[in-house]
């Protein structure tokens, strides 16, 4: 296996819309000001709120992987836009200028690496490329996933960051929640670990399929989590939701997270878990 | 004739009508025969067939969305009585509630030809007037809906019968109350369940397949749709708002989102088209279940001689490859 190291971008630059270059950032939660050094060694958490911003997949594979090592795996994997869906501009176009734009492929990448010492599958999704959103690729590479980790018998992280499933792909995007769930059954039968990360945000096709068939559901703190998203449903029940409504939070009281992990203890809950189920 | 005229139907609602008139007329004329007014009789009625013909043999994906969403289409409780018989409807997900947007329970499968078979019925359920779309909730599932149909599943497993689905739903419900039980999980949940669920599972889109509320009842080993029924990842209407920033472009969401029958079939969505008759399943609701039956029989025979550890995967194997990705 050849472990290599990405040139790393900074999610500083790379982030453009949510970390705007600079040497200050300004925390949209309680406004505090962070230089840029220290929102690198919390993780870019907010150290006097703890506010977690969003970060890329990149991110996630450094702060998990032994030595910010690993093998990204199926980088390659693009849309084929089957439908030639066009609404008020070319789905085809709106990929290209979104590849050119994040540098990224599609919404999800996998890679293998170890965690503290232990090989471990992550897929994690990127909310910068059409807002997450899962079409025919986001849901090919959680099943390739799935097929890597049972080749390898190591356990399996999905970090969802979503907005749910990507409407230009219409009913194959549709039928990607079906092909991840019904590919986990297999991870669930070979007795492999499966937890699912939810991120801010996870909802709509994701949630609804993998992101809730954690054997352990994490979230990070104040994250965004739901089937129907919070705008559709105040416009159907014509009522203001309740404060925490779709939170991190609220999800763990209503028996749907395992736990709530700041990011800084992600790492070593993982391992922890790994440890009390796989030894 | 159907009471309710959608707006494309008008044109040939006019000719019938003035159709009508004509017979009417010609019957008035005390038996005595005009010639004439029976050869305008003949032409206006080949006008009538030619229109009839044009109008629903081209039908727009828009148009079939709203044959799909017609007031006097079969709905699921139809389906049951026209097809089966004995039908128990069970109730409750014998945790919270029992949901009215879904229905389910056993019924007896059988033909003239001696077929006959116990199966699980389940499907969305939508209301005819305010008064039972309000009771129904319009066949907009809530969590207990979905854990309710995956309990019914469960026993069908157990009692080694197959599975029949019926999907028409305009979406999971979007309320508080549904996310504080967990829709999400449930649909999650029964995408999970029955992807390994060891008995055969056929499911059919009667209506409205919308999103992830259809597909948490949609996971078989046969999928058969109704040719005007619609299946997508987003309404149109949602989808123009969204993606147009605008309610009016329904139409070109419709176009775009190719999300009629036949359209399914070409991605591999569906197996197998079930025809209507002409103007929408409506118009004949018999004839319509009579070809679904036909179709059921058909595609569960073959099935029903399947191991079951080949059944399931075969059925993850089906969902697996659809999804259309290229990789230069
Ligand atoms: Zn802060």
């Amino acid at each position: 296996m050849s472990w290599y190291k990405r040139e790393r971008p900074s999610v500083l630059t790379e982030k453009k819309r949510d970390m705007p270059e600079g040497l200050w950032w300004k925390c949209d939660e309680c406004g505090a000001t962070i230089h840029r050094k220290q929102l690198e060694d919390h993780l870019y958490t907010c150290p006097s709120c703890g506010n977690h911003f969003r970060i890329s997949p990149q991110k996630y594979f450094e702060i998990l992987f032994d030595g910010e090592k690993f093998e990204e795996f199926d980088a390659n994997l693009r849309s084929a836009d089957p439908l030639h869906f066009v609404d008020t501009k070319r789905y085809v176009d709106r990929i290209n200028s979104t590849i050119k734009k994040t540098g990224l492929n599609d919404a999800c990448r996998n890679a293998v690496g170890k965690i503290s010492g232990r090989e471990t599958v992550i897929s994690a999704m990127d909310f910068g490329f059409i807002g997450g959103s899962m079409g025919s690729v986001v849901g090919e590479k959680v099943a390739r996933a799935i097929d890597k980790s049972l080749a390898l018998k190591a356990p399996l992280v999905v970090i969802s960051q979503s907005g749910g499933a990507r409407m230009m792909e219409a009913a194959l995007s549709l039928m990607q929640m079906a092909k991840t769930s019904a590919r986990l059954t297999r991870l669930h039968k070979a007795g492999i670990p499966y937890i699912s990360l939810l991120t801010d945000p996870t909802t709509g096709g994701v949630t609804a399929s993998f992101s809730m068939l954690g054997d352990f559901n994490l979230a990070e703190p104040g994250a965004l989590i739901g089937f129907a998203g919070p705008r559709v449903i105040k416009e159907t029940i014509r009522r203001e939701l309740p404060n925490g409504f779709q939170r991190a939070e609220f999800l763990q009281e209503h028996g749907f997270v395992d736990k709530i992990v700041p990011r800084r203890e992600l790492k070593e809950t993982l391992s922890q878990l790994f440890d009390l189920v796989c030894d | 004739m159907s009471k309710i005229v959608l707006d494309f139907e008008k044109p040939l609602v006019q000719l019938e009508e003035k159709l009508a008139e004509m017979r009417a007329f010609a019957q008035n004329g005390n038996g005595r025969v005009n010639t004439e007014l029976a050869n305008e009789i003949s032409t206006m009625e080949r006008k009538v067939e030619d229109l009839r013909a044009s109008i629903y043999r081209n039908l727009t994906r828009w148009q079939r969305v709203q044959l799909a969403r017609h007031p006097e289409r079969p709905y699921t409780q139809d389906y049951i009585y026209m097809i089966f018989q004995d039908f128990m409807e069970l109730h409750g997900d014998r945790a919270f509630g029992d949901d009215k947007a879904i229905i389910g329970g056993f019924a007896k499968l059988k033909d003239a030809n001696g077929f006959s078979q116990s199966v699980a019925v389940i499907g969305h359920q939508k209301g005819r007037d305010t008064k039972s779309n309000l009771y129904r909730n319009f066949g907009m599932a809530n969590p207990e809906g979905y854990r309710k149909a995956l309990r019914i599943m469960k026993l069908a497993e157990k009692f080694k019968k197959p599975v029949v689905t019926f999907i028409d739903t305009p979406g999971a419900f979007p309320g508080i109350e549904a996310e504080e039980r967990g829709q999400a999980e449930a649909i999650a949940r029964n995408l999970f369940e029955m992807s390994k669920l060891e008995t055969p599972i056929i499911c059919v889109i009667i209506g409205e397949g919308a999103s992830g509320g259809a597909i948490g009842i949609g996971v078989g080993d046969r999928i058969l749709m109704l040719e005007n029924a619609w299946y997508s990842v987003i309404s149109p209407e949602s989808c123009s708002s969204i993606l147009w920033r605008s309610w009016s472009f329904k139409e070109q969401a419709a176009e775009a989102l190719k999300l009629t029958a036949p359209d399914l079939i070409e991605f591999g969505i569906i197996d197998r088209i079930i025809p209507e008759p002409i103007g929408g399943a409506h118009r004949n609701p018999e004839q319509t279940a009579k070809t679904l039956k036909e179709a059921l029989i058909e595609e569960l025979k073959p099935l029903l001689q399947k191991d079951r550890q080949t059944l399931v995967e075969e059925r993850i194997e089906k969902f697996g490859k659809m999804g259309v990705v290229s990789s230069e």
